[in-house]
């Protein structure tokens, strides 16, 4: 199969006005993806399934995935003028990215026996703007797969045939994958509670009554 | 054993070849021995309760073999696997759909307590929330010898049930209830989490 690179630099040659952008993947996967803007995504989607050359046909996973608003702090060295003088001095720039979801689309070919391809799309932002266009018009497959996401994450898929919740029930209005999700408070008793259910522990039960002074004794 | 007989008596004219009973034990001996479960399972530990009906361990040899496919000629309610949230409301619908007098084994660590999933969102924390549960046993999942020996336990429950007199069978006292409410599906969490009249969360206390 020819490389990201090349199937980049074809799919916007046939898709006019598509942008893609190569993501590398820094994990021990070691994994590249194709991000393509929204607008064009279902035709390249479309080139990249009907292409003789590379015939992904088959979508085996669709999975969602929450970015939450995040900021980067990093030292960097500024020149400045104090009393006169010329001196390095150091400072903290804050960078923000603002928070966003994405779905990544994972191709094969079955009729070439390569794959796989892994697509992604982002949405605007965690509210109202997370919409994407739906690619099931184009892999039947993705459909419960953009159903399941829209449960867990609250992408809305644009053009879907039948967006409704699939794991959850309809009258549910959380979306329990996304990292700011917070389950109801419904926590009891646990002998050996630990990690996150420790802390919930911890709201939940009155600190050990002080007696005798000996809690407040540190360990040499 | 009947009241009202002496034992050494009852003995006594057994040997002579008459055989003394009370109603209420010959209505618990055939109650007891022909329990039938209501066929259905929520997880791994259905594979478990379909092994202990099979040839190999043979639930029938203890009279429960005859799984019926309705609640309304089912005795037993032998909950097998995990109960999710979006569950809930079905196995409690089944359970009032159950004629009396009606029993629950509560299997494995999912439908006693949520098991390994009990921090879930989406997994009931022990099915005893919304339904009475006679008999429970831990494992996950639990071995079909197991099972068994729930079932036996059951039968040794349903044996010691009287018909009359203060202590009588549930199921024979029109003040205690049969059915119990089903819980809604609400924004969160199911509305209410758990049925405040037979539920009582566990509470700790520090000495």
């Amino acid at each position: 199969m020819e490389s990201l690179e090349e199937i980049k630099a074809r799919a916007e040659l046939a898709v006019p006005g598509a942008r893609i952008e190569i993501i590398l993947n820094p994990s021990p996967a070691q994994q590249p993806s194709l991000l393509l803007d929204n607008a064009h995504a279902p035709a390249v989607a479309r080139f990249l399934r009907d292409d003789p050359a590379l015939r992904l046909d088959h979508c085996s996973n669709v999975t969602g995935v929450d970015w939450l608003e995040r900021t980067i702090s990093k030292k960097v060295k500024v020149k400045t003028v104090v009393e006169g003088e010329e001196k390095e001095i150091d400072e903290t720039q804050v960078e923000s990215f603002p928070g966003y979801l994405e779905a990544v689309y994972h191709l094969y070919s079955m009729t070439l026996k390569h794959g796989p391809v892994i697509i992604r799309l982002r949405t605007a932002d965690r509210g109202d703007g997370a919409r994407l266009p739906s690619l099931t018009t184009i892999y039947r497959s993705a459909e419960f797969q953009e159903r399941e996401i829209y449960d867990l994450y609250g992408i809305h898929f644009e053009g879907h045939p039948d967006l409704r919740r699939i794991l959850m029930w309809d009258e549910f209005t959380d979306h329990p994958m996304r990292k700011d999700y917070r389950e109801p408070d419904d926590y009891e008793y646990e002998p050996t509670p630990h990690d996150d259910v420790l802390e919930k522990a911890k709201q939940h039960s009155q600190p050990r009554p002080s007696i005798d002074g000996a809690e407040s004794i540190t360990p040499a | 054993m009947s009241e009202g007989v002496d034992e050494g008596l009852r003995s006594e004219l057994q040997k002579q070849g008459i055989w003394v009973t009370s109603t209420q034990e010959l209505y618990n001996w055939s109650r007891r021995n022909s329990i039938w479960p209501l066929q259905f399972g929520l997880a791994c530990c259905a594979i478990e309760m379909i092994a202990t009906a099979a040839s190999k361990y043979d639930l029938a040899r203890f009279g429960g073999e005859v799984f019926r496919p309705s609640p309304r000629q089912a005795d037993l309610m032998i909950v097998a696997g995990t109960v999710t949230k979006k569950m809930a409301p079905q196995i409690v619908r089944l359970y009032n759909q159950m004629p009396d007098p009606k029993y629950v084994i509560s299997m494995g660590a999912c439908a006693i307590s949520g098991g390994p999933f009990k921090q879930g969102y989406n997994v009931l924390k022990g099915v005893d929330r919304f339904i009475p549960v006679d008999v429970y046993i831990p494992g996950c999942p639990p071995r079909p010898e197991a099972l068994l020996h729930a079932f036996m336990e059951l039968q040794r429950k349903i044996d010691g049930q009287k018909l009359t007199g203060a202590g009588k069978s549930d199921h024979l006292d029109a003040s205690k209830p049969s059915e119990f409410p089903v819980p809604a599906f609400g924004a969160h969490d199911l509305e209410p989490p758990s049925n405040p009249d037979l539920f009582h969360p566990p509470e700790f206390q520090r000495s």
